[in-house]
């Protein structure tokens, strides 16, 4: 690794006062499991780190207004492990759980991930379908993006130069419906997919017809993808083998991958088709579920 | 560029000047002499670096030591208690959970941990819990039994 200079903030307009000064030269670091190895790879080399471990009030769970908020400095373990999201939007805390190693995720950051914007990660695809809000503050003040419009490309965010993500918004799921989320690991359990997919399932107040379906996608392209194509077919459907494979074949127009060693780009596009087949049963079941007035299935082991 | 950091190591409190650049598991091997945890992959994967920060398993090939400043960081080598091992240092032996010995120490601290949160852990619970440390000799069903044996042999 090479050398740097190391500044540890004790508040975030201090940390946006540094990343400023530093410019191109400045990076900030959370958990630093992307970083660190990024750099000892060399394929990072910052001249200042700014981490942000020692600011104060970023690492909350909370309830309000319907959503959940988690954080930038909540780890995966801890999202994988907190009660109140256990409990309210159980998809959310099984999709942190299946990240990497427990080591990874004592480490790794809900705000990191989301800075990072690897195509390949989990969380995202989660995000994307339960339509969270990602927060961040720059020198002008803070924001709010849907995640919708966060991801832009390869590694690439909507965040300015210098800007810091301070924490998500995931609002919690309607009556009647269901999320599931499906990832396809062909080598290890802790490896990268090579296609994960989270649907979400709203029903009608008829609890058989579908309302809306949610559909993202990961690594099967540049960013985290919604399938929204798939997405209009369902509307109003009734969910049955047919239609949840119609919608895994239109998915298939929806994707872009690169082939790799996780898989060629033909055989990843037809695994997204198979995968959101997959992720719509599993989200129409725990639909179906939590209109008969039990949406405590679903819930983690 | 380096930096004074001050952390806990196997209870014992220490007092660096170290280069920012420092992995923790550098530290550990280099300025403190403890070579128990291996370097492997280098990228957080293999497991043959794990210790404890303030009790929680991590990858210490990808954590800055600076990151251990005012902390808590337990090795394979803080385990045993006066010459007397640990109880999952023990049932490595007495099941046979090693052959060449790498990633015994990464096994062994993240089996401790595991055990610690999780007294009497299911099989299921045991393989999820370990399963990113890897063997290169391919043990796995017998570290899976050393990691048992401990659970049982610690129970009152």
């Amino acid at each position: 690794m090479n050398a740097f200079d190391f500044r540890a903030p004790r508040t975030l307009d201090e940390a946006l006062g540094i990343l400023a000064e530093q410019g191109d030269d400045g990076r900030a670091i959370a958990g630093g499991t992307a970083l660190v190895t990024m750099m000892r790879q060399r394929l990072l080399r910052p001249a200042c780190l700014v981490s942000l471990r020692e600011i104060a009030g970023l690492d909350r769970i909370q309830a309000a207004n319907g959503a959940l908020r988690l954080g930038a400095l909540v780890t995966h373990r801890e999202a994988e492990t907190a009660a109140l999201i256990r409990e309210r939007l159980p998809v959310l805390a099984e999709t942190f759980r299946s990240v990497g190693s427990v080591r990874i995720r004592h480490m790794a950051t809900v705000g990191g991930a989301l800075a990072h914007a690897d195509p390949n990660q989990d969380p995202p695809v989660t995000l994307m379908a339960l339509g969270a809000r990602v927060q961040s503050r720059r020198a002008g003040g803070d924001r709010e993006l849907p995640i919708d419009e966060f991801f832009r490309d390869y590694y690439q965010s909507a965040l300015e130069p210098g800007e810091l993500v301070t924490g998500v918004t995931v609002p919690l799921l309607p009556p009647a419906s269901g999320a599931s989320f499906v990832k396809f690991l062909p080598r290890t359990a802790d490896d990268y997919a090579t296609v994960a997919v989270a649907a979400v399932v709203a029903l009608e107040p008829d609890g058989e017809r579908c309302r809306e379906a949610r559909i993202a996608l990961g690594s099967v392209g540049v960013t985290p993808l919604r399938a929204r194509a798939a997405e209009a077919l369902l509307r109003g459907e009734r969910l049955g083998e047919p239609s949840v494979r119609a919608a895994g074949e239109a998915a298939k127009g929806e994707v872009d991958p690169l082939t790799d060693h996780r898989g060629s780009a033909a055989y990843k596009r037809e695994m997204a088709a198979v995968m959101v087949a997959r992720a719509l049963r599993q989200a129409w079941e725990a639909a179906q579920r939590a209109a008969r007035g039990r949406p405590d299935a679903g819930a983690p082991r | 560029m380096t930096r004074a950091v001050r952390l806990t190591v196997n209870g014992t409190p220490r007092e660096l000047e170290i280069p920012t650049y420092r992995t923790l598991l550098d530290c550990l091997r280099y300025d403190l002499g403890l070579t128990g945890s291996k370097e492997g992959c280098g990228v957080g994967v293999c497991g043959a670096c794990t210790v404890l920060l303030d009790g929680k398993i991590i990858s210490s090939c990808i954590a800055l030591a600076v990151f251990a400043d005012g902390r808590e960081v337990t090795t394979v080598e803080g385990l045993a208690e006066d010459e007397r091992l640990h109880p999952v240092q023990q049932a490595f032996i007495d099941h046979g959970g090693f052959q060449c010995g790498i990633c015994t120490p990464g096994q062994v601290v993240a089996a401790k941990a595991l055990l610690d949160a999780t007294p009497n852990p299911s099989d299921a619970e045991i393989r999820e819990w370990m399963l990113g440390n890897l063997c290169r000799c391919t043990g796995y069903y017998k570290i899976l039994e050393s990691v048992r044996g401990a659970a049982l042999g610690a129970r009152p």
